[in-house]
């Protein structure tokens, strides 16, 4: 026989989607974010986000080359952590702190736990929460339109009103990407159209953290209260596009929704008990040190198995 | 009423169009054909005949080497020329009975039935047996072992399995559209052995002209029906297409029986009504050749024991560099490294890439991001299991219910990431029972 065939394991088609397809598809619906960003605050948040991507790619770069692993820079993954990186980031911070923080993203969260999809907690994430330890002043500093001003919840939390239309929209101060809560859903509409995440994560966060608004926060059921914390901070940014990071959320599908209880609570607790206005961040690497029990309590059961307690009836 | 399915599943390009048109073509082998003793689940056939004997089309060249196992028949007229070990569509080599064909295709006589409900059960079991009746959907289990469930009044459903989920495969098809009565006249015989029972043909809604000749067929029939599912892989699998059809769910310890069903293919219940009706043993069936590779994909009538290269040059030979050669379908099939096989009964195409998609990527790492459990028909979450089954992890793979997996491959095929999912988990299942075997 002197053709040679090429043998391998059925199945032997695959479909057209590929991790870096998706990691396209969320910077794709983080355009909106971004570009209202830049809007809102100027040249110097272009100026910011560009650098932190820059400096997340690069760090994962040379890393590889100093480890002698093959590249990955081509999966897009750095690209998306940089610019969710610089969506968090005040526009006022200095640069340089920013490329730290990309340094720190990758280098630390990502690249020493192994690489892409071995990182336990979200680099974007890790990295904010680094970077407002240690520059706490710039990274807590908001200016809009060269104005210093409070973000609204910390207005909020001082009793002060809030217009929660200019939230909606965005023209408020805060990081980058945070602002503008309609921005973010028009981002969350495209990756759930084109399949990359589901409401299980976002949806029960958002529905828990109502819940317990209505419980704790002393305002009972205030529509305009609730959807000032809902459009404030980074819930709306955290909910769809960071509590959704595949690597640092659990794989079952009830897990998916006890970890969006968790973020719910946590959030509600840092935002209510806590001595900051803002809590997402933390409640979401909180969650993702959860995600292995999380796991291992919602196995699913299998097709065709019966529970347990049922077989003895 | 919405369509039925199930839980999960993918949709894979089809590539039906290639060869759906193409009416059966009657195929006459020459030279050589190759039996396998071998080509159904069981213990293997034990030949009754000698190098030299001559055999007429339609007689037994091998008898049942057990309760669960199958005669095999000659499909030529000719000569016995070796009995040896062969090369089979998998890889292996397994004794085979070598025929050269005459080319005469002399038969014997065959005792037809003129009034089938005068059989008992007994009788009809005992002619699908002698005929060498096997799922002819790719398993290959003995029919007549699965016609004979413990409590034969249990069985509620006979569901024919006319979905054709696997891509490019037409065979199903064609014989759907060019001979529906005999199938129905299959079920009619299935029937016959459970009063109880209704016979469902279960079309997924690709095939409307299917859907609509079956309909019309049925409607003289009392106990029959036709049930119209999704198009969606693998709705053929066994235990989906019972829960599409009844809502009720089986795992890998339960047999159809346990949910009141049996499930027989298309050319299965074809297969059965020749053996009980005609009284002509199981020595053809429908093949399909087809893919980019192939010059003019077709759907042949062919012998059982045809080599595949006779079959590839009948549909005009290679069209461009051939890179990838496929025994059944792209999501279960085999691939294959040598062309001089024979088809056995389990055999029901051929499909021949000009590139190979599995080689085109190189897996990278796993991300998490879940789709191998959207897709997955039994509700598992493939990336652990194939990451335990890599790591050897026996307990946690089987605590994470890694046995029911169906080995569909549909995790495989939507990962991003292009794991070798299936292929670690199938690999690790095995690993699992033999040991469970030892004990």
């Amino acid at each position: 026989m002197s053709d040679l065939f090429n043998v391998s394991s059925s199945p032997h088609v695959r479909s057209k989607d590929t991790s870096s397809r998706i990691m396209f598809y969320v910077v794709l619906a983080l355009l909106p974010t971004t570009a209202f960003g830049i809007y809102n605050f100027g040249y110097r948040a272009l100026i910011l986000i560009l650098v932190t991507i820059a400096s997340c790619v690069a760090t994962e770069w040379i890393f590889e080359k100093i480890v002698h692993k093959k590249s990955t820079i081509n999966d897009f993954s750095a690209v998306v952590t940089g610019l969710l990186l610089a969506l968090n980031l005040p526009p006022t911070l200095p640069w340089w702190e920013a490329v730290i923080g990309g340094v720190f993203a990758i280098a630390i969260v990502k690249m020493m736990f192994g690489g892409l999809g071995q990182n336990f907690m979200n680099p974007a994430l890790g990295a904010r929460c680094f970077l407002l330890i240690a520059f706490a002043a710039d990274m807590t500093k908001f200016a809009i339109d060269d104005y210093t001003g409070a973000t609204p919840l910390a207005a909020m939390r001082n009793g002060e009103a809030v217009n929660a239309m200019d939230m909606l929209i965005g023209k408020t101060a805060g990081t980058i990407g945070e602002t503008s809560a309609i921005a973010i859903l028009i981002g969350a509409v495209i990756l759930i159209l084109l399949g990359v995440i589901d409401l299980r994560i976002p949806g029960t966060y958002i529905v828990t953290f109502v819940i317990f608004l209505v419980l704790f926060s002393g305002h009972g059921f205030d529509f305009n209260y609730i959807t000032a914390q809902l459009c404030g901070g980074g819930l709306m940014l955290g909910a769809f596009f960071m509590a959704t990071d595949y690597v640092t959320s659990p794989i079952t599908p009830n897990g998916r929704i006890l970890f969006g209880i968790c973020l719910g609570i946590l959030t509600g607790l840092f935002r209510m008990f806590g001595a900051n206005a803002e809590g997402v961040s933390f409640a979401i690497i909180l969650s993702n040190l959860l995600v292995p029990m999380i796991e291992k309590i919602t196995i699913p059961r299998a097709f065709g198995l019966v529970k347990e307690a049922k077989k003895h009836e | 009423m919405g369509l039925m399915t199930f839980k999960g599943g993918v949709h894979p390009y089809d590539g039906k169009d290639l060869s759906k048109d193409k009416p059966i073509r009657e195929l006459l082998p020459k030279g050589e054909l190759v039996y396998p003793l071998s080509q159904h689940i069981g213990a293997p056939a034990s030949p009754i005949v000698a190098v030299g004997d001559t055999v007429l089309r339609g007689q037994k060249i091998a008898e049942a080497g057990g309760f669960v196992s199958a005669p095999i028949y000659a499909s030529v007229s000719g000569t016995v020329k070796k009995i040896e070990p062969r090369r089979v569509t998998v890889g292996d080599m397994v004794k085979s009975i070598v025929i050269e064909s005459d080319g005469e295709m002399k038969e014997v006589e065959y005792q037809k039935t003129e009034d089938v409900s005068a059989l008992s059960n007994k009788e009809i079991i005992e002619k699908i047996k002698e005929a060498g009746v096997v799922g002819m959907g790719g398993a290959g289990f003995p029919t007549h072992v699965k016609l004979s469930p413990k409590e034969p009044d249990k069985i509620e459903y006979i569901i024919a399995n006319c979905a054709e989920c696997e891509p490019y495969l037409t065979s199903d098809y064609r014989r759907m559209i060019e001979q529906p009565e005999k199938l129905v006249a299959g079920m009619r015989v299935v029937l016959q052995l459970f009063p109880r029972a209704k016979g469902v043909f279960g079309i997924e809604d690709n095939k409307p002209d299917c859907i609509a000749k079956l309909k019309e067929l049925v409607q003289k029939e009392q106990r029959m029906e036709v049930a119209e599912l999704k198009t969606k892989y693998p709705q053929g699998g066994e235990r989906q297409l019972i829960y599409a059809v009844t809502k009720r769910s089986i795992n890998s310890k339960m047999l159809p029986a346990d949910a009141g069903c049996i499930v027989d293919n298309v050319e299965t219940l074809v297969a059965i009504y020749h053996a009980v009706v005609l009284g002509q043993p199981l020595m053809n069936r429908i093949f399909t050749v087809t893919g980019n590779a192939i010059a003019e994909p077709q759907n042949f009538y062919i012998c059982v024991g045809t080599n595949y290269r006779e079959l590839l040059e009948a549909a005009g030979g290679f069209k461009g560099e051939c890179k990838k050669m496929i025994a059944g379908g792209p999501m279960m099939g085999f691939a294959m490294f040598d062309l001089d096989v024979p088809a056995t009964k389990t055999s029901s195409s051929l499909l021949c890439f000009t590139a190979d998609e599995v080689a085109a990527y190189e897996p990278t790492a796993c991300i998490n991001c879940g789709r191998c459990v959207e897709a997955c028909p039994e509700l598992l979450v493939p990336s652990r299991l194939a990451d335990f089954g890599e790591r050897g992890l026996s307990d946690v793979f089987e605590k994470w219910h890694g046995l029911e997996c169906v080995e569909c491959g549909s995790c495989s095929y939507v990962c991003p990431a292009k794991r070798p999912l299936a292929q670690s988990v199938k690999t690790m299942k095995k690993q699992v029972l033999a040991a469970k075997r030892k004990k």
